[in-house]
């Protein structure tokens, strides 16, 4: 076993106990905190996989304004949603009995594939990832588009929220 | 070194987490967040393949990048619905919004 | 301008006024006149340059002023419409123009223009008379002025726009437009005082009985066309080969030409247009409409234009025959039907006692004259009797109405109620109407044919002579008795309105008309007197040769050949002397002492009655067309075929439907296609309700949903790939 896949083995599990709890919480704070753990192990994940820049991405956007984001909004919905009543719905059970079914379905499908045993071919020495991934997405050749349509999408996203979220005045 | 399948098999982990989140919880906020585990999955799987099987061209970091802003958008969004719903009924429990029936 | 573009504006001033009057100036009386009058002037003017220029051409017969311009593209040919003046027309242009204005002057005084309005005067009804408003302490009533003067005014516009249509029209379809708006205007003319019952009777009667002559008219302008081709009157009439290939071509009746046919036909218009018998039914009754309208129809447009339409068709109507031969059936039938007319209706004026019927019957019997004339080929003397004929009947009708305006004063002024028109409510108007007196005498003689002044003797004596000189000795005679009854009844008109001593309190107190009224009648007696001088016959004892006969050689030109004047006899010039001068003589002798009763009652009896009463032929038209006519519309075809048997088939197919749509709508549509459609319904229905089970509200619910069907899709393939 290599140091890598020490990383690797502890980072999951930190990954899978969190998320877990995350999911079971019934205090929502409590929840998003847990959130936040996750995805700082994704982000760990993104670095043994050498994408050091989606990793900074990862914490800036993820852990600095999603789980933030949602802490905010528990903050601000709080009332019921700080773990007095029951937080899991009705049919709770059906659900994870489905997302474990649904879990072990992939894992059993994965294992049937055969490039799944692929070990990752080494990267060429001096190789700039973070220079080519900018140059790909403003490229005519490469993802230009896409990049303008995101783009688009998340004005439309930041004027739709603002619409939203607004308090009606003429609602009275 | 680490195979690729298990990075594969900790992506449907996750993923099966989320499902779990979001079928189950009560909480709107508390699905949102499940969304979120969904998405990182994913992306977890979209960077692994890239970096195993197509390392040549960045499509792979790229899709993640978008993946990136298609969650800052659905976050922004969705919170903001969430916010609107528990203004007007004081709620943001999930089955007890159920306006859309018959 | 040309000749040809003036007579081209003749028709349009009246036409112009009909449409300014009734849109704009309706409410204004003076300016409704002022454009009425001013209409006539202007055609007046117009055609009396065009007459002019007329006289003043060369053989004006051989190339008369004519433009036409194409109408109505017909296949490969066109029809055309167009002016034409030749002879004929100029001379009937000539005349029209000059009554119609005097008639439009004359109906400004008539319609009483600026008198008060009447307190009780209705549209519809003449007026009833005003207060006298200068002496209000005698409690005497005025005339008052006409509720409907302004329309008055547009109706003889249009009225004078047909007949001007008419006489400058190179076709037969014009004509018969022209014809046709006149008689919707003697329709509405006569019924102007709609409100009166029996004005709306005699309005119907002169519609629908000039419409019976129409049709064949009509029928014969279709025959022709058919035929020739052509309406043209030129193309036709002054065309050898046509008139000889029509006169030689058999009709559909034995005995009868082509040219004869068509000839006939279009005579019965005119027998209808101009009240020859067997329709002369209405001519009298038309006397319910205003004056100026009598004077319009009987002398100036209407039965003139029947008259001229022959005398324009006469070269058809005499296709075949020659000059001093044997006459055609179409001729000999003319001259029947217009002698017969001349001596019956001169028979029935006898015996009336509306000062304005006597004229209507004189008309009648005065156009059987010319058809008469025409019918044994007199064409020229036709002619010059139309005309000297308009001059003085204009004159006469308008002096009646000078008469009957003087009596209404009267009877106004008294508040005595006595028929304003009855002669033997008058006598001893001389006196008080002093220019209406001397105009209506000048009048009277002229239609006796008092010799050698008046212009009634030269045409009436040119047409016996015509008559006898060419041995039509039947007509010749029949014509004379006509023309003594004509002095006779002349005489009687004038002895018993304007001489001896007034009848009653209302001709006592009768006044002389006003100036626009009496200027009129002053004119068409110098025309009364003076249109005969152009036709005296040149062989005539002492006159003849002092003036050229003018006439007979300007209107013979009218024709391909041109008529020769007929030889002077002593014989026909010493009957119409004597008829004349005996027929007044006598007339004046018997009534001159007449009171209130008529003294010719008693010596003749019941011929007195039956003359009275116009032979019954109203009454034997009431029982031979009119009753019959009701009965069938009334009980045979409404009572029977209308509501026995079209109503009663309706109904049977009514009830056959109705119980098979009851069969279906019982036993197939409610049953079958109902109950589908209801089953249908129902199922779509329990389905919906199971199915709407489903539908929680519930997001994380569909989401479950979801998430069964992608692992669904997911086991379905590990089961494959685990095989």
């Amino acid at each position: 076993m290599t140091a890598e896949q020490g990383v690797f083995i502890f980072t999951s599990l930190l990954i899978m106990f969190s998320g877990y709890m995350m999911v079971t919480r019934q205090n929502l704070v409590h929840a998003a905190l847990y959130l936040v753990v996750a995805l700082f192990g994704v982000a760990v994940v993104f670095v043994l996989l050498d994408a050091g820049f989606l990793a900074v991405v990862q914490v800036l956007v993820y852990i600095g304004a999603i789980a933030i984001l949602m802490i905010f909004a528990v903050m601000l919905t709080r009332g019921n949603a700080t773990g007095e009543q029951e937080s899991m719905n009705a049919f709770s059970g059906w659900a994870l009995l489905l997302a474990a079914l649904f879990a072990f379905a992939l894992i059993v499908m994965l294992g049937q594939w055969q490039d799944v045993t692929a070990q990752a071919p080494a990267l060429a020495a001096g190789r700039d990832t973070v220079k080519e991934l900018g140059a790909a997405l403003v490229s005519p050749d490469g993802y230009v588009i896409p990049f303008e349509v995101a783009s688009v999408l998340l004005l439309a996203a930041l004027i739709g929220a603002l619409v939203v979220a607004r308090p009606q005045k003429t609602a009275k | 070194m680490i195979p690729l399948s298990w990075f594969l098999y900790l992506a449907a982990g996750l993923f099966g987490l989320g499902l779990y989140g979001v079928l189950a919880r009560k909480n709107a906020i508390g699905i949102l967040m499940g969304v979120e585990l969904m998405l990182n999955a994913v992306n977890i799987n979209i960077v692994a393949f890239w970096r195993y099987l197509t390392p040549g061209n960045m499509s792979g970091q790229a899709f993640a990048v978008m993946v990136f802003a298609v969650a800052a958008a659905e976050v922004a969004v969705g919170l903001a619905l969430v916010i609107s719903i528990y203004r007007r009924r004081k709620t943001v429990s999930a089955d007890e919004i159920n306006l859309m029936k018959w | 301008m040309s000749t040809e573009t003036l007579i081209w504006l003749i028709p349009l001033p009246p036409l112009l006024a009909f449409f300014l009057i009734l849109l704009f100036t309706r409410r204004n009386h003076a300016i409704s006149h002022t454009v009425g009058v001013g209409a006539a002037v202007i055609s007046w003017l117009i055609g009396m340059l065009v007459f002019i220029a007329a006289i003043g051409a060369e053989h004006l017969g051989e190339h008369p002023f004519a433009s036409s311009i194409g109408w109505l593209p017909l296949g490969d040919q066109t029809l055309s419409i167009g002016v034409l003046i030749d002879p004929l027309s100029a001379v009937t242009l000539f005349f029209v123009a000059w009554t119609v204005l005097m008639i439009f002057i004359y109906s400004i005084g008539y319609h009483n223009f600026g008198q008060p309005k009447g307190a009780h005067d209705a549209p519809g009804l003449p007026p009833h008379g005003a207060k006298d408003a200068k002496h209000p302490e005698l409690g005497h009533q005025v005339p008052s002025v006409e509720p409907m003067y302004a329309r008055f005014f547009a109706f003889i516009a249009l009225f004078a726009f047909g007949m001007f249509t008419l006489v400058v029209s190179d076709n037969l379809l014009t004509l018969f437009v022209g014809w046709e708006i006149m008689g919707l205007c003697s329709y509405l003319l006569i019924g102007f005082w709609y409100a009166k019952p029996s004005a709306r009777d005699a309005a119907i009667k002169a519609f629908i009985t000039t419409r019976v002559g129409d049709v064949f008219m009509l029928l014969g302008i279709v025959a022709l066309y058919s035929a020739t081709g052509t309406l043209n009157f030129r193309d036709i009439l002054y065309n050898h080969e046509v008139l000889q290939h029509l006169a030689s071509t058999p009709s559909i009746i034995a005995g009868l030409s082509a040219a004869g046919l068509i000839g006939l036909l279009l005579f019965i218009g005119t027998v209808g247009k101009s009240a020859q018998w067997p329709l002369h039914v209405w001519l009298p009754d038309a006397m319910e409409g205003p004056t100026p309208v009598s004077a319009m129809i009987h002398a100036a447009t209407m039965v003139s234009a029947g008259v001229y339409m022959v005398l324009r068709m006469f070269p058809l109507l005499s296709a075949g025959w020659v000059e001093g031969g044997a006459l055609t059936p179409t001729m000999t039938v003319m001259a029947f039907i217009g002698a017969f007319t001349a001596l019956f209706a001169a028979t029935i004026a006898l015996t009336q006692k509306d000062i304005k019927r006597v004229l209507a019957y004189s008309t009648i019997s005065q156009l059987g004259y010319m058809i008469a004339a025409l019918g044994i080929g007199a064409y020229v003397a036709a002619a010059f009797h139309l005309v000297t004929h308009a001059f003085f009947k204009a004159l006469l009708f308008l002096g009646s109405g000078s008469v009957i305006h003087g009596m209404e004063h009267g009877v106004l002024h008294t508040g005595e109620h006595v028929d304003a028109q009855d002669m033997f409510n008058m006598g001893g108007l001389k006196n008080k109407m002093p220019i209406t007196f001397w105009t209506f005498v000048i009048g009277g003689l002229a239609l006796s044919g008092f010799p050698l002044i008046t212009a009634g003797f030269w045409s009436k004596d040119e047409i016996l002579a015509d008559a006898f000189g060419n041995g039509h000795l039947i007509v010749f005679g029949t014509l004379a008795l006509a023309a003594l009854l004509t002095a006779f009844y002349t005489a009687r008109q004038i002895t018993l309105t304007f001489l001896g001593q007034p009848r009653t309190k209302a001709a006592e107190h009768a006044s002389e008309s006003v100036r626009t009224m009496t200027l009129p009648l002053v004119v068409l007696a110098v025309f009364a007197i003076a249109a005969g001088w152009v036709g005296v016959p040149e062989h005539f004892p002492g006159l003849g040769g002092l003036l050229p006969n003018w006439f007979h050689d300007f209107v013979g030109g009218t024709l391909l050949e041109h008529p020769e004047g007929v030889a002077f006899s002593m014989v026909p010039l010493l009957t119409s002397l004597a008829v004349a001068l005996g027929g007044l003589g006598l007339g004046w002798l018997v009534y001159r002492k007449a009171g209130q009763a008529d003294p010719a009652r008693k010596p003749l009896g019941p011929v007195y009655t039956l003359l009275e009463n116009k032979y019954y032929f109203d009454e034997l038209y009431e029982v031979l067309f009119v009753r019959p006519a009701r009965w069938l519309a009334e009980s045979f075809s409404y009572l029977f075929i209308d509501r026995r048997l079209i109503d009663g088939f309706l109904h049977r197919v009514a009830q056959v439907a109705f119980s098979l749509g009851s069969i279906f709508r019982n036993y197939f549509d409610a049953p079958v296609v109902n109950g589908f459609g209801d089953l249908t319904a129902s199922l779509t229905q329990s389905f919906g309700r199971l199915l709407r089970r489903v539908q929680t509200g519930q997001v994380q619910q569909y989401l479950l949903f979801v998430a069964l069907l992608a692992f669904g899709g997911l086991f379905y393939y590990l089961l494959n790939v685990l095989r």
